[in-house]
Order: structure tokens, then C-alpha cells, then sequence
């Protein structure tokens, strides 16, 4: 039992995929609607508006300092229901296994799963589960999609940036890609560094609630800060200038990056906000953030201008303002 | 390299930045020997807080970029030999051989992998028993000790299915030439941290001694910088040439004798093809006789078609400094990041890919 793999038989929806099913998700993830067993989850939402994401979760490797690929598949789907303005309620997992996965590391990643959704309070309704011939997929690969109720009063779109909002970040930046990154390729790091994966439903309405007038919440994930505030200034039609000053970034972080030529502003996270408010309101919106752990060190780190429309510059340290463009490609490690 | 808190470093770039304001009496061409001061100099902003009449030209310092295409057409052609394992450090992947890139030939079911380190292909190497792993050795005397630690290593624990293929090229020889010909016309030299922390100073000073031209070994960050171009235009201003050393907490006038010990061990000197700047005397590292066995051109013959670089690319004179990015015609048009004819646009390193990805942008207001 304890070396026990998965054989194409678990996705063949006979016996096997039965057991798999019985034995590790139901437990897991117990809640009266999946507990029915229907072909599709049956769900009861008041009149509202909804918000309806999906999203696919490739890591290596996958299991990494501060989660694993079942967290970060909960945390992710949850994180863009949240930056609509959405209370996340209900999600679907699909898992696409290879032959040979070993079954332990899948019921640690389903209860990885549970663990996240739990904290998130959200339910996972809905599943699937496939099973791949040997060498066709790397592993594990996991589908969630999510539905969420938008909260009253709130409307999160990039029409509503203009100039003189502040841009507030809640925390360090980095810290995800850096950590697999470091996992994947053996690389000891000078202080542990763990991912910063986390469901941020809880401190965004937090910060809904105490400031329903943002404009805009956007989780850098992909791409990194850099690339979500080109974005915004494209969508929005306006000048974003940063101050490099303000930008939290560990100096561990810092350290790695220097080493193998990365920009920490490209980087991947997991577990932060990006957040525009009128300027009046960014220093009560800080101060709600720093009472979440998800927010404790967040800050002001720039504006939003009229001028430079679509541009995103950055004030160095020394004082010159260089431009933050887009990423022409994935960042690769760099010779010296 | 200085650490400052914040404020500390704005009233420092405010000095340094004034004082070379206040000094600087004449045109001057500072040449930043090395690609990651040609990042630093444009993501720091440090070209707009200088006067108009200090410029700022990049050099020979990229080692992808002067990695010639031969190299890569061997690369791939060894990347589509069965059972051949390629290895590298990742910004190889997108430089364009003759035809193609190693990006490509992955795509293709190559099976290139990217390291962080030469040492993690000696695990690659005793995972795969049946297969040649191959390390692009390639970069200046900063990675070339690990490259030579690496197959010291291998020999050590008996690992016979380890190869290199090496392009590794010594920075000293190709500021001689460029001096020697008459190619490049700069007032001074800002020298690699990098590079210097393993040779030292003293093979830069011929800079001072033969050609008058005062040169500073200095660091990465943005005062590192800004007090190496002061102290130039000081020099400069004064008549004096010498090679002084502003990266003291790195680079020891004697450098690294381990890591030299360990390079002189395994590698001897050799000409060696700059892309752009052709071949130059005793500016490559080939491996010492005792180590021929992990050259994979030993191993395993094969026979590359020489196929020329591309015509109107100007990475050569963009690599002596001899003009901006911005003056060749494909910049921007043909050669783009995304789609690179020249390896000056592929790594971020490279002088044109910094042009086009920071050039001549200002913020306005």
C-alpha cells in the first residue's frame, strides 16, 4: 500500500477510478453537494452578480518550501475570484495524473487541497480525475475553476484608474518564483525562502469592506508586478511611475536574483495584491492591510499619472526614472 | 560594493553626479567593458543624470554576444546526435546559429537542459550512463573555473560520459587588439568586477602604461558606478591615467589564485573567433592535453557547415563601440528581442537588447 502507484486503470471510470475517487477525494473534500455524486454539482446562489474563472496548474517540482501544487491550485483559482471584487463559494478540481504517481504524494496533495479551501471557505463541488500513459504528463497536472457572489457595491475594472490614485502592493515580492526555482535546481539559498502561496479572499474583503472605492485588484502572478501594471497602464489609459525605494524585496531574494541575472519585478507570486485607491483613501487602506497576515507589509509603492499614457517608468534609487516594459520572453538564467 | 541606506545613496549619486557635472570640461567616451554594467547603467537611469558630454559606450563584455554562430551551428548539430545530452546556462538557448537556436531545436525534441551550474551536470551525467552529456562551456574568466572545477570534479569520480564544448574567451587580449588596431577611440575604461575578482588588476594595466587611458575595476551598483565615471572624467581632466580599483571588498589586486590555480590547471591559452571582432591571439582557453578526453570534438567528431553571419548585422561595431545600437538598420525592425539576428539583441546582457528594451525612453514630467 505504501509504495502504491497509479495505474492507468484509476482513470479508466471502473473499479479502480472508483476506489481512487472513494478513497482519497470524497474523504477529503466531504460536503453535502459532492457527497450526491451527481453528474454535476447542483448549486444554490441568490440573484447576483457572479464571477466564473479557471486555471491550470503545471509546477516543478510539486512540492515546494511553502505549499505544493494542490495548494497553489486552490490559491490561484480563489486569488482571481478575489481580485473581481468576488466572495469565492465553490470550485471544481480536475487532475491529470501520470501512471506511476505515487498515491501517497496524491493524497498529500488532495489534502493540501482540502486544507487550502478550508482556509479560503470555499468547496470544492465537482471533479475529475484522468490518468495518462507514462511520459505523457510530468507527474501531476490540476484543473480548478471557481465561482464567487461579487460583493455589493464593488467595482473592480480598469476603467476607473486615473490619475492621482496610489498604487499599494501588500507585501514582498518574488518570494514564490524564487523558492521553486531554488527546489528545482538545488540551489541552497542564504536563508530559507518560502513561497508566499496563500488564498487572499480573506484580506481582500477586508480591505473591501473598509474601502469599497478601489479601483482595481490585481494578483502579479505570472509575469510578476512588471507585467500586470503594463497591463493596467495599457487597459487604462494612463502613466504608472513606481518608486524603487518602496518596493519590498527581501534581500535574499534580491541576492538570487542578482546572482542569475533575474528582475525580482518579473517574478511570480502566489499570495499578493496589487491595489488602486484615490490617494485619499491609501493610507486607511494600508493601515486595514497591515492588520491581515496576508498584508503586513504592504505599502504605497507608487501613482498613477496622467501623462506617459500606457507607460510604466520606475524612480530609481539614484533618482533617474527608467522604464518597466513588458518581458519580451521567460527570464533565463544568465551566464555572469 | 558599498551598502547604503536609501537616503544615504541619493545624497551619494547627488554628489558624485555634481562633482562629474562640475569636473567634466570636454567631451569624454567611457567604455563599460562588461554587459552587466551596461544593464546596470540604463536600470539605474544613470545616462540621464550624466552631463551631455560624457558618453557612455558599451564593449566587448557580453560573453553571449561575442560567442560566434559557428559555435552555436556546432551546439545544435551535437543537440540532434542520439544519446547526446545538451546542457547550459539559459540565455545560450535563444542565440541564433546559422539557421537555428537550441530554443528551437528543444522544441523539436532536443533534449537541452538548462543549469545553473556546470557541478549539476555531473549528477545529469551519472543519471544517464548510456548518454554524452554535453556543457556548453561558454563565458569569460568569471565561469570558466567552475567549468574547470567541474571537469576536475568528473574526473575525480570517474565520470567518463562528461563532456565540454568550449568557447571561453579571456577579456584582456580583446581590449589589446581593439587598442592595437586603432578600433575603438574611448578616454577610459570602467573594468569588470567580475572578471577582475578572479585575474586581478594587474592585467589591465597596460591600459595605463602602454596607452594612456585611465581605467577603474569597479562594481554593480549605481554609486559603484557613478564614483568609477567620476573618478575617470577626475583623471581625465587631470592627464593622469591609472587603473584603479573601486571594487575592493571583491576584487583583490591578486585576484583569486585558487580559482586561477584551478583554470590554469585545466585550461591553456589559445586564439579563439570573437563574433565581430574575428579572431584574436591568445584570447580563448583550450583544454590542457591531461584533459582532452572531455572535449566532445574528440569524442565525437562532426563536421559543421561554416555558414556566414548575417550580412547587414552590426553587433561587431556595436561590440567596439563604434556605434549605438540605434544606427543599424535592423534594430528594432528585423532584430527585436523577441526575434534576435544578432547576439547583442539576445541576452540581457547585450548592449542592443538594453538599447531596445530601455534606449531612448525619457519620462516626461
Amino acid at each position: 500500500m505504501k509504495d502504491e502507484r497509479i495505474q492507468m486503470g484509476h482513470g479508466s471510470g471502473g473499479k479502480l477510478s472508483h476506489d481512487l475517487i472513494a478513497d482519497i477525494m470524497l474523504p477529503a473534500f466531504k460536503n453535502p453537494i459532492l457527497a450526491e455524486m451527481h453528474d454535476g454539482a447542483k448549486l444554490q446562489i441568490q440573484a447576483a452578480k457572479l464571477a466564473f474563472t479557471t486555471d491550470s496548474f503545471i509546477v516543478k517540482p510539486v512540492f515546494f518550501p511553502g505549499g505544493d501544487i494542490g495548494k497553489l491550485s486552490v490559491c490561484g483559482t480563489v486569488n482571481d475570484l478575489a481580485m473581481t471584487g468576488a466572495v469565492p463559494l465553490y470550485l471544481s478540481v480536475a487532475f491529470i495524473l501520470e501512471e506511476g504517481f505515487p498515491v501517497q504524494d496524491l493524497k498529500t496533495i488532495v489534502q493540501s487541497i482540502q486544507t487550502a479551501a478550508a482556509e479560503a471557505g470555499v468547496f470544492i463541488v465537482t471533479g475529475d480525475t484522468k490518468v495518462a500513459e507514462r511520459g505523457a504528463v510530468d507527474g501531476i497536472y490540476i484543473n480548478t475553476a471557481g465561482i464567487g457572489k461579487i460583493m455589493d457595491d464593488v467595482d473592480i475594472t480598469p476603467a476607473r484608474v486615473h490619475a492621482g490614485q496610489d498604487i499599494i502592493l501588500s507585501g514582498h515580492i518574488g518570494d514564490h518564483a524564487v523558492s521553486v526555482m531554488a527546489e528545482r535546481h538545488g540551489i541552497t539559498l542564504p536563508q530559507a525562502i518560502t513561497s508566499d502561496c496563500a488564498p487572499l479572499n480573506g484580506l481582500v474583503k477586508e480591505m473591501l469592506l473598509a474601502v469599497p472605492q478601489i479601483s482595481i485588484l490585481r494578483d502579479p502572478t505570472r509575469g510578476g508586478v512588471a507585467t500586470i501594471l503594463n497591463e493596467i497602464a495599457s487597459q487604462a489609459k494612463v502613466g504608472i511611475l513606481l518608486k524603487e525605494t518602496a518596493i519590498p524585496i527581501r534581500p535574499e531574494v534580491a541576492a538570487v536574483c542578482d546572482m542569475l541575472g533575474f528582475d525580482p519585478l518579473y517574478l511570480a507570486n502566489e499570495g499578493k495584491i496589487l491595489a488602486f485607491v484615490d490617494s485619499a483613501y491609501s493610507e486607511q487602506l494600508v493601515g486595514v492591510m497591515h492588520q491581515h497576515q496576508y498584508g503586513r507589509d504592504a505599502r504605497i509603492i507608487g501613482s498613477v499619472t496622467a501623462n506617459n499614457r500606457g507607460s510604466v517608468g520606475l524612480r530609481t534609487t539614484i533618482g533617474g526614472v527608467r522604464l518597466l516594459d513588458m518581458l519580451a520572453s521567460d527570464q533565463l538564467p544568465r551566464i555572469c | 560594493m558599498a551598502v547604503y541606506p536609501n537616503d544615504h545613496i541619493q545624497k551619494a549619486a547627488a554628489f558624485f553626479t555634481k562633482e562629474i557635472d562640475r569636473l567634466s570640461k570636454r567631451p569624454v567616451r567611457l567604455m563599460e567593458v562588461c554587459g552587466t554594467h551596461t544593464v546596470a547603467i540604463f536600470k539605474a537611469g544613470i545616462r540621464n543624470l550624466l552631463p551631455e558630454q560624457v558618453e557612455l559606450v558599451s564593449g566587448p563584455g557580453c560573453p553571449v554576444c561575442v560567442t560566434p554562430s559557428s559555435y552555436l551551428d556546432t551546439a545544435i548539430a551535437y543537440s540532434r546526435q542520439k544519446g547526446v545530452i545538451i546542457t547550459t546556462f539559459g540565455d545560450m538557448l535563444r542565440v541564433p546559429g546559422a539557421k537555428s537556436t537550441l530554443s528551437e531545436q528543444r522544441a523539436a525534441g532536443a533534449d537541452i537542459r538548462i543549469v545553473y551550474s556546470p557541478l549539476e551536470c555531473i549528477d545529469i551525467a551519472k543519471n544517464n550512463p548510456m548518454k554524452k552529456v554535453v556543457f556548453l562551456a561558454v563565458g569569460f574568466e568569471t565561469t570558466a573555473p567552475v567549468a574547470a572545477a567541474t571537469i576536475i570534479a568528473a574526473e575525480n569520480a570517474s565520470v567518463k560520459n562528461f563532456f565540454v564544448l568550449s568557447a571561453h574567451k579571456r577579456v584582456p587580449p580583446a581590449l589589446k587588439m581593439l587598442l592595437a588596431n586603432g578600433d575603438v577611440n574611448v578616454d577610459g575604461f570602467l573594468l569588470p568586477g567580475h572578471v577582475c575578482a578572479i585575474t586581478g588588476e594587474s592585467p589591465y594595466h597596460f591600459l595605463a602604461e602602454q596607452y594612456h587611458i585611465p581605467a577603474v575595476v569597479t562594481g554593480f551598483s549605481a554609486i559603484d558606478i557613478l564614483q568609477a565615471i567620476y573618478t575617470l572624467v577626475k583623471q581625465i581632466e587631470t592627464g593622469e591615467a591609472l587603473v584603479g580599483n573601486q571594487y575592493k571588498q571583491v576584487v583583490k589586486p591578486e585576484g583569486n589564485p585558487h580559482a586561477s590555480r584551478i583554470l590554469d590547471q585545466v585550461y591553456g591559452k589559445a586564439d579563439a573567433v570573437w563574433r565581430g571582432l574575428g579572431k584574436i591571439a591568445n584570447s580563448g582557453l583550450e583544454l590542457r592535453s591531461n584533459y582532452t578526453s572531455f572535449d566532445i570534438t574528440n569524442d565525437m567528431p562532426i563536421d559543421v557547415p561554416n555558414q556566414p553571419e548575417h550580412s547587414a548585422c552590426r553587433c561587431g561595431e556595436v561590440l567596439r563601440g563604434k556605434i549605438t545600437p540605434r544606427e543599424c538598420l535592423l534594430f528594432g525592425k528585423t532584430c527585436t528581442p523577441e526575434q534576435p539576428v544578432g547576439a547583442c539583441m539576445v541576452s540581457v546582457e547585450g548592449t542592443c537588447a538594453a538599447w531596445h528594451r530601455y534606449g531612448t525612453w525619457r519620462w516626461q514630467g
